[in-house]
Parts: C-alpha cells; sequence; structure tokens
C-alpha cells in the first residue's frame, strides 16, 4: 500500500471513475465524497498516468486533486454513473448529479433534487444510492426507496414505507430488481416491475436483528449477494435458496462499511470496517487449488454456519457459498498499516484499489494481486 | 492567587458597543462573549443588550485546512507511541522513541512545506502574511522540538553531543545551500560576490568537505597563492571529528583534537596566511577565536549557531551539563545591549539548562496551540524524563496538557473523533472528559450516531449509550417513525422507551385496525422480551398471524393466555374480548368450557373495575352505550359458547364411557 495521502476532510466515499472494459486500461480517475466537515465537498482526483517513468514497486506521485465542488450536507454515497457524471445523496435528503468536465477540468451540478427524502416535517439523510442508467434507486432514513431517470424531471417512483426502519444500502440485482438492508438484519427484494408496495422477496439474519451496512452483488452470479453490518461479519447469500445466509465469517471487530466482489474476478471481494482495516478476501474452488497450497497460511477466521447446498445437484456453486468449509480456501490479507479511524469506503477497479478513512487520509494501491 | 507569568493580551470584540459591559461563559476551547443588560446604578435602563452572541476562540489553528493534516497524521504517531509496552528495558526503548520524534518532526517539515507554498502562491496579501506567521510558528516549533530531542530523549553524551547540535544547526540554517547553489551555477563561481560567504558559512557549519571543494575553485584561479590553499585544505582535511561508533575513546580523540588545534594556532601565530585575509578569516574561525566569531553575525544569524560554531572550535567535547554555561554566555555575548531577549531565545536557553518544565511553561504560554506541548510532553513522558511533577490542578502534567489538546480538538466540527484516543490515554480525568463530550457531539445521520455508539460501545458507557439512543429514538418519534424509534431503544435496551413505543403501536392499531411496521413486529424475536409491553405487541400481533392463517384454537389459546398471565394491560382487556367475538361465534367450538369460564372471569373482573370507575360519572352517556351494548353482546356470546362447549365436552366423554 501506499502511503497516506491527507486531504484535510473525513473521507465518507471513494470511487473510481469507470473504463472501458475492452480497453483493458488501469483507472487513473477517482473521485471522494467528505463528510462531517462544516463544508462538504465532492472532489476529483487523479494518479497520474500508468506507463512512462516510476513502475518500480507501482509507486509513483501522491493523487493530485483535479477540481472540487460544494456538497451541501454530508455525502453518504457515490456512484459514478457513467464516465463523466457522478451521482451523490446527501444527508439533507438531496440526490444531486455532477458533472465532471474533462476538457474544462471542472466539476458542476447538473440535476438535483432537493428533499428527496424527507419526513413530514424535516429533512431525512439519505443513504444509498445505486445507478443502472439512466435510472438511479436511492433509499434512505425515511425508509423510501425512490426511482429516478437522468432524463426526467419528475420522480418516476416512490415506495412509500417500504421499510420501518432505515434502509442503509441498494444494489441492483438485474436491471428491474434492487436488493435493500435495512437496520433490523434484513435484505429485502424488490421488483421495480410490479406495482406493489411490498417486497417480492424478505431474507434474514436468523433472529438477531443485526443492522445491515453494506451489499454487493457477485458480478456474474446475479443470485449470489454479500453484506456486511454492525457485528463486522461477512454474509453471503444465495438469494435462490432459503431466506438464510449461506456462509457467515468472522471478518471485522466493528461495522463494517463497504463490501465489494472484484468486477472482473469475483474471487476476490474486499471489505473495510470502522475497526480501521481492510481487508482482501481471496477464494479459490477445491478443483483449482493445487495440494500443496493447502497448508494454513494466514485465514484466521472461523466459520459460523457453513451450510452444505441443499440437494447437492447444483451446476456451478460458487466458491463463496461453501464459506470457510473444507472444501475450499479462503484467505485473507489486510491491506493497511494498522491504523485506528474507520476506513469508510474503498473501491476495487482492476489492479487498482482506493480507500478513505475518517482519519482524513486516501490510500491508493496499484498492484492488488487478483 | 498565582502570579501572572506574561501579561494578558487584550482582545477587542467588534460589535460590542464602548462602555459596554460583557457577560460570557467558557467553553472547553471557545469562550461565547455577549453584550448585557447591566447598568451602574442610577441610570435608567435604556434598550435591550446587543442581539449577537460573539464566539472567541483563541486557537485558531484548528481551524487551517492545512495543519489539520498535522493533527490527523501525529495523531497516528501518537497512538503508536502509546502501544510501545513500558516493561521493556529503557535502553531498547530509546531508539524507538528518537524515531517517534523524527516521525513527528518530519510531519511538521511537511506541513511547514506545504503551508510555504501555500503562502508563496496565494494572491490574498492578507492570507498570505497568515500563512507566513503558521510557517514561522511551525519553524520555531520543530527547532525546539529538534533540540529537546538531541538534549533529553536522545540524551547524547559528550563527543557525540556536539554532533548532534551541528546537524541540528544546518538543518535549521539552511540558507546557505540555497546561496550555494547560485554560487555554484553562476558562470564563474569563483568570482562571485557570495563566494566567501558561502566557504566561511560552511566552514562555520564545520561542513569542511564541502568548504574545501569550494576553496580548490579559488585555488585554481590564483596559482600564486598555491601553496597557502594546499596548507589550508590540509588543515581542514585533517581536522579530527568524534566518531561515536569507531573505536576510538573519548580522551584519544581529545588528544588528537588538542594537537590539530595547536597546529592551526601555530599557523596564525606565524601569519601564515595573513597575506590572503580570507584564509586568515578561516583560520582564526578554526582557533575558535571568539572576537572573529562575533565579527561573522551576518553569516551566523542567531546566537545558537554562534554557540555551536564556538563549542565545535573551542570545546567540541563538551558535556551536557556544561551546556548551560556556554549558552548563558554565548547569548549574553551575542545579543548586544540594544536587542531584546525573544522568547524563543529564552525557551532554547532552558532546554540548555536541561529544565524541561520551564521549556513546557513558556511554550505554552508563547504558542497559540496545544498540539506542541501536548505531543512533547507526552513524547517525554514516556521517555520517564518527567516523573513526580505533579501540578496543584487536574492530574500530572501530560495528562493536563493532553485534555487540554484533545478538548480543543473535541470542539472542532470533523477531528473529535481524533480527540477520543487522547483521552483515551489519560487515565485518571480522561474518560470523565470524554463521557461529558460525546454526549454533546451533534448527530445528523444514523451513520454518525452509529460512530459515536461504537466509540461509547467500546467503552462501556452504558449511560452514554442509552442517552444517544434515546436520542435517536425521540427524534424518529417525531418523525413518526415508530419502526426506527423501537430498534433504537431495543440497541439500548430502553424498556420504559419500548414501552412507550409498542404504546404507540397499539393505539395506532386500535384507531386504523391494521398494523403498521410488519416487516418489524414480526421480527422482534427475543427482544420481544425488553418490556412487558413490547412482548404484549409481539403476541398480540402473533395472535393476529394465527387468526389470518384460520389457526383458530392456538390463536384462542394465546388470546386468553394474554389476558390470564396479566400481559395484556388492563385497557387492553375490552379490545381482546372484542376479538374473541368472531371465535365464539364460529360454528365449531374453539373456545373449551374451561376457557371461556375464564374469559367469562376476565369479562366480570373487567366489568366490575369499569362500574367503579364508572361511579365518578365522568363519561359521557352515548360511549357508556356502546360499552354496554358490547359487554352485553359479549356475555350473550360467551354463554351460548359455553353450552355449546360443555355439550361438545360432554358428548365426547359419553361417547368415551359407552
Amino acid at each position: 500500500m501506499e502511503s497516506a495521502k491527507y486531504v484535510s476532510q473525513k473521507i465518507s466515499k471513494t470511487r473510481w471513475r469507470p473504463v472501458s472494459y475492452s480497453s483493458l486500461q488501469q483507472p487513473d480517475i477517482f473521485a471522494i465524497g467528505s463528510w462531517d466537515n462544516e463544508e462538504n465537498k465532492v472532489s476529483v482526483w487523479s494518479i497520474g498516468n500508468l506507463g512512462s517513468s516510476g513502475l518500480e514497486d507501482g509507486f509513483e506521485g501522491d493523487p493530485q486533486l483535479i477540481c472540487e465542488h460544494e456538497h451541501y450536507g454530508d455525502v453518504l454515497d457515490l456512484q459514478f454513473l457513467d464516465q463523466e457524471r457522478i451521482v451523490t445523496v446527501s444527508s439533507t435528503g438531496a440526490v444531486t448529479i455532477f458533472r465532471h468536465d474533462q476538457n474544462s477540468q471542472t466539476l458542476s451540478i447538473c440535476k438535483q433534487w432537493a428533499r428527496a427524502h424527507r419526513y413530514p416535517c424535516d429533512n431525512a439523510p439519505s443513504t444509498g444510492v445505486a445507478c443502472n442508467s439512466p435510472e438511479i434507486v436511492t433509499v434512505g432514513e425515511d425508509g423510501r426507496i425512490i426511482v429516478f431517470r437522468v432524463d426526467q424531471e419528475a420522480v418516476v417512483r416512490v415506495i412509500e414505507n417500504a421499510d420501518s426502519s432505515t434502509l442503509h444500502a441498494v444494489t441492483y440485482l438485474r436491471t428491474t430488481e434492487v436488493l435493500t438492508v435495512n437496520s433490523i438484519g434484513q435484505l429485502k427484494l424488490w421488483d421495480l416491475r410490479q406495482q406493489s408496495n411490498s417486497p417480492s422477496q424478505i431474507l434474514s439474519l436468523s433472529r438477531d436483528r443485526v443492522p445491515l451496512y453494506c451489499v454487493d452483488r457477485h458480478p456474474n452470479q446475479q443470485h449470489i449477494v454479500a453484506t456486511g453490518g454492525q457485528d463486522g461479519m461477512l454474509c453471503v447469500w444465495d438469494v435462490r435458496q432459503g431466506n438464510m445466509p449461506f456462509s457467515l465469517m468472522e471478518a471485522h471487530s466493528a461495522e463494517m462499511w463497504e463490501v465489494h466482489f472484484h468486477p472482473t474476478n469475483p474471487d476476490h471481494l474486499f471489505t473495510c470496517s470502522e475497526d480501521g482495516s481492510l481487508l482482501h478476501w481471496e477464494t479459490s474452488s477445491p478443483s483449482e487449488m493445487p495440494s500443496f497450497l493447502q497448508g494454513g497460511r494466514n485465514s484466521s477466521m472461523t466459520s459460523r454456519s457453513a451450510m452444505a447446498p441443499a440437494g447437492g445437484i447444483q451446476s456451478i456453486i460458487s466458491a463463496w457459498l461453501y464459506g470457510d468449509s473444507s472444501k475450499s480456501r479462503l484467505e485473507t490479507t489486510h491491506m493497511l498499516p494498522s491504523q485506528t479511524l474507520s476506513v469508510n469506503s474503498l473501491d476495487m477497479l482492476g489492479q487498482c484499489l482506493v480507500c478513505g478513512t475518517d482519519g482524513e487520509a486516501i490510500f491508493v494501491n496499484r498492484q492488488v494481486p487478483v | 492567587m498565582e502570579e501572572v507569568d506574561v501579561e494578558p493580551t487584550v482582545t477587542n470584540i467588534p460589535g460590542i458597543r464602548h462602555g459596554k459591559h460583557m457577560g460570557f461563559a467558557w467553553g472547553p476551547g471557545d469562550m461565547l462573549v455577549y453584550e448585557t443588560h447591566f447598568k451602574p446604578s442610577g441610570l435608567t435602563p435604556s434598550g435591550p443588550g446587543g442581539s449577537f452572541i460573539h464566539k472567541v476562540r483563541k486557537d485558531e489553528d484548528i481551524n487551517s485546512p492545512i495543519l489539520r493534516k498535522l493533527f490527523n497524521e501525529s495523531h497516528h504517531i501518537f497512538v503508536g507511541l502509546q502501544t510501545i509496552k513500558d516493561d521493556l528495558p529503557s535502553k531498547s526503548k530509546r531508539p524507538q522513541f528518537v524515531s517517534i520524534s523524527r516521525n513527528y518532526r518530519s510531519v511538521i517539515r511537511a506541513c511547514m512545506e506545504e503551508l510555504q507554498q501555500v503562502a508563496v502562491s496565494t494572491r490574498d496579501t492578507e492570507m498570505g502574511t497568515q500563512y507566513g506567521n503558521q510557517v514561522s510558528i511551525l519553524l520555531a516549533i520543530e527547532l525546539i522540538w529538534n533540540l529537546c530531542e538531541v538534549l533529553f530523549i536522545d540524551a547524547a553524551p559528550a563527543g557525540s553531543l556536539l554532533l548532534h547540535l551541528l546537524d541540528w544547526v544546518r538543518l535549521h540554517k539552511a540558507d546557505v545551500d540555497e546561496k550555494a547553489k547560485d554560487v555554484l551555477q553562476s558562470d564563474s563561481p569563483a568570482e562571485h560576490h557570495n563566494y566567501w560567504d558561502v566557504v566561511v558559512s560552511y566552514v562555520l557549519q564545520g561542513r569542511l568537505e564541502e568548504a574545501r571543494q569550494m576553496l580548490v575553485k579559488q585555488a585554481t584561479l590564483q596559482p600564486a597563492s598555491r601553496n597557502m590553499y594546499k596548507l589550508m585544505d590540509g588543515l581542514l582535511s585533517k581536522m579530527p571529528f568524534y566518531n561515536p561508533g569507531g573505536s576510538q575513546t573519548l580522551t584519544e580523540f581529545d588528544v588528537k583534537w588538542r594537537n590539530w588545534h595547536e597546529e592551526v594556532d601555530r599557523y596564525l601565530k606565524d601569519n601564515t596566511f595573513a597575506s590572503n585575509r580570507h584564509l586568515e578569516l578561516i583560520c582564526k574561525i578554526l582557533v575558535g577565536d571568539e572576537d572573529t566569531l562575533l565579527e561573522q553575525k551576518e553569516l551566523l544569524g542567531t546566537w545558537y549557531h554562534f554557540l555551536v560554531t564556538r563549542l565545535l572550535y573551542s570545546h567540541p567535547t563538551v558535556k551536557p551539563t556544561d551546556l548551560h554555561y556556554y549558552a548563558q554566555s554565548c547569548l549574553t555575548m551575542f545579543l548586544d545591549s540594544r536587542s531584546v531577549q525573544e522568547p524563543l531565545d529564552s525557551i532554547l536557553l532552558a532546554a540548555f539548562e536541561f529544565d524541561i518544565y520551564l521549556v513546557i511553561k513558556d511554550c505554552s504560554i508563547v504558542l497559540n496551540n496545544w498540539w506542541f506541548v501536548a505531543h512533547l510532553t507526552d513524547l517525554l513522558d514516556h521517555c520517564k524524563l518527567l516523573q513526580s511533577h505533579n501540578l496543584n490542578f487536574g492530574s500530572n502534567m501530560r495528562e493536563f496538557l493532553l485534555l487540554e489538546y484533545a478538548s480543543g480538538l473535541f470542539t472542532h466540527h470533523s477531528l473529535w473523533q481524533c480527540a477520543v484516543d487522547y483521552f483515551d490515554h489519560c487515565p485518571e480525568l480522561g474518560r470523565a472528559c470524554l463521557e461529558l463530550q460525546i454526549e454533546r457531539v451533534p448527530l445528523d445521520t444514523e451513520r454518525k450516531a452509529l460512530k459515536v455508539l461504537r466509540i461509547c460501545e467500546e467503552r462501556q458507557m452504558s449511560e452514554q449509550v442509552r442517552s444517544i439512543c434515546k436520542i435517536m429514538a425521540m427524534r424518529a418519534l417525531r418523525n413518526n417513525r415508530l419502526g426506527s424509534a423501537l430498534s433504537w431503544s431495543i440497541r439500548a435496551k430502553d424498556a420504559a422507551f419500548a414501552t412507550l413505543i409498542s404504546e404507540r403501536f397499539l393505539q395506532d392499531y386500535c384507531a386504523k385496525g391494521t398494523f403498521s411496521d410488519l416487516d418489524l413486529i414480526d421480527n422482534l424475536g427475543p427482544a420481544m422480551l425488553l418490556s412487558d409491553r413490547l412482548t404484549f405487541l409481539g403476541k398480540y400481533r402473533e395472535f393476529h398471524k394465527l387468526y389470518g392463517e384460520k389457526r383458530f384454537k392456538e390463536a384462542a389459546k394465546l388470546l386468553l393466555s394474554l389476558m390470564t398471565a396479566k400481559i395484556a394491560p388492563r385497557s387492553f382487556w375490552m379490545t381482546l374480548l372484542t376479538d374473541a367475538l368472531p371465535l365464539l361465534e364460529q360454528k365449531e367450538v374453539i373456545f373449551s368450557a374451561d376457557q371461556t369460564y375464564e374469559l367469562m372471569y376476565c369479562l366480570e373482573e373487567l366489568t366490575s373495575s369499569i362500574d367503579t370507575a364508572a361511579a365518578g360519572g365522568e363519561r359521557p352517556m352515548q360511549e357508556e352505550d356502546v360499552e354496554q351494548t358490547k359487554v352485553e353482546l359479549l356475555r350473550l356470546s360467551l354463554a351460548r359458547n359455553l353450552a355449546m362447549a360443555i355439550v361438545k365436552e360432554g358428548t365426547v366423554e359419553t361417547i368415551f364411557k359407552t
């Protein structure tokens, strides 16, 4: 990991600007959002172009600020809609689309839905956003799910009272289906084609009611979902089967704020937490694993319930669904030097990792072994 | 009353009208000031006081975005320092402390460089001056810290002490390098107007190798004086430096140095260099001639540079205990009667006198932030240099300063999170301070509340956990988010509040006839046991579920048990009994005879209590009528059901008997 870059703002979100997969390019631009500052900001940073000089250790200059724009309220979630547009949701309940003009290197607001999330007489923080251009879905502390379209002023759809507790995160499962996690340990599946205001499926973490704070979908196998929550455990779910998690793995000693499958190499997964750590998880299916590598290296977690898939006639079962059972190997590596303040966000693209902390530091690693 | 060390400075508050009286309130970092109505007696009160409250802040640095990096990065180092085990032998810890001290200094340097860049590039002159001031403060801080590192933390013995002091001076008198660069980049360096300044500066700093390289350039220009230059080159190259890692003892070094010194002295007496005033000057410096050194004030710049140069050429084996003597005399010699002794001078002098407390005290008075004294004191305390010094207020000095610093951080909108670790490492009052402050962090979002809660839960601050959850629960309740409110009170294990919210759920049910937030109520699990009312809510919902699934027998049993086990509040019994009506009216017998008796008993108990209540006669007629009809209806149904049940039970028994 390269050394910390201190940016004088507490970072809530870090995201790489997407690159086109065909070009095999490594990402070089990322956006960060800040929280808990008197004046919050969205800013775009560059790590310079790879290739030319200083290739040794993948170590190059610090990330450089390209442009920034003030943001009203904490940035509670941030996603790239496409190469030049960024969507943020705010603690004021606003949903904003920023445009990063790459010619003039400026950042400007191109659309805003103020108070999209709200209580009858107060603002309600919006907590999560998922994009599937041109569609945007947001969730909030007000328990609503709101669907927007980039090209429409009006809100496309609101699911009132989608949840009686706070919705903390949302992700697309398919183009018409989204998945939300809430503060009583439930995953809810919503089919946006249906007009009903109730979820098509509810999955829950047994009876422990452990709040869930993050969710990510397996990039290839859309039924596999990873979540993390207050107890720092990593849960992997198969939404087709049952409504209990398939495997539960001890990961962090405090809230897990984000979980991400590697977008192109989903045997790798990354999690970060309030406990100040960032973990790289690597799983491998038994068949691919030479026996001589199966000695214990640094796997420190235990599995609480690694249930075998029912029936045993599944065609392809992702290695993630085995948990840490003897059938597969799961290795974890700490990606950050010891540090104390929360790692709030991470993003992984190609071989590049970026993360941001409450200690106001950004870390970039350009050579993650995936 | 203790006497004041320095006269306090007067701060004028713009906006307070002249001659008005002011009121104030202290905060941990700020002070609030306002105009009052106070009138000296005899005058009639006229008009209200000002409508403004002014916030006065001593520590401005905390709001500088660049210094924030200093606070965050040093926080990391601070936490690392606290994890060094106390039980290690002090010898093995010293290098660790020195490296931590260097880390702190490198953070200061990084900040300083950034500030310098900004100061140069900013167009706003006022901001430029402000940045410039901050740079000079950081420079002073780093200078003091470095000296403290040499003298206290590294505690270099005679011999290496001077080497460290030389490094210290070289680091803080870097303008020589700038000048040297100019000279070397010019077309003919030896004729540059700064050429001799650079050579002499090198000699003054003991950078003899570099001085020789410069001299070579001059020598080639003056073939006539070649021998003289050669001689000087020999003197410079021969000057012995102590090598702490080598096998040479200090006494051996001293003998060697004395021989060299005598040789230089001989050349001087022989007037060997008399024909070249520059070389003669260098020779006089090498011999340690005080008057010559003092003539170089311009190049030396400061008295402590003078001190180190003087030690280098007169007393290279100076002992730490003798430093203060030389320091004092150099200060007096260097500053003529006109110039005043600056605070920085007295702080450095105090350090040379090994008076750690005076250093810290003076720094606390002079500097506008607590960062420096808090971190330095903490490090010195870890080096066991501050034992048994108790203040007559608060706890010990380390803790006092750390608390001041941390309290300042806590007032900052964002940096409060860093402060937590500082409080953690103040064993006496840290926890109490944290408890008081953490409750007052404004909670705008759940995310922030969760972070604050984590801090409290990790430290078993159950009072604060309750209070934070309550704040969040109240907010949710105010926004009519009953589910959220209930979740928060379950997290706080706040039975009273859970009861209150359950009550609201039940009221809502009575009003609307349906439950809201089913996803929550259906998934209460063991949390249901938090309060009786919550248990009732969960169970009552379970009854509705059973009823909906047409599992009438189970539903009936549950409904009855809610009353007989006294889980249901008395006020809700009528609703429960009404819920029993459709069950009683089913074709099939659902309540057994025994159960029906129990239901009747419940009804009687309820009506008797209603009657006594009604004796007060305050109920409106109509409502009472409705109640009365309900009771009549119930009695009828119960009686019919009893009859059917007895018949049915009797029949079954008879069949079995025959």
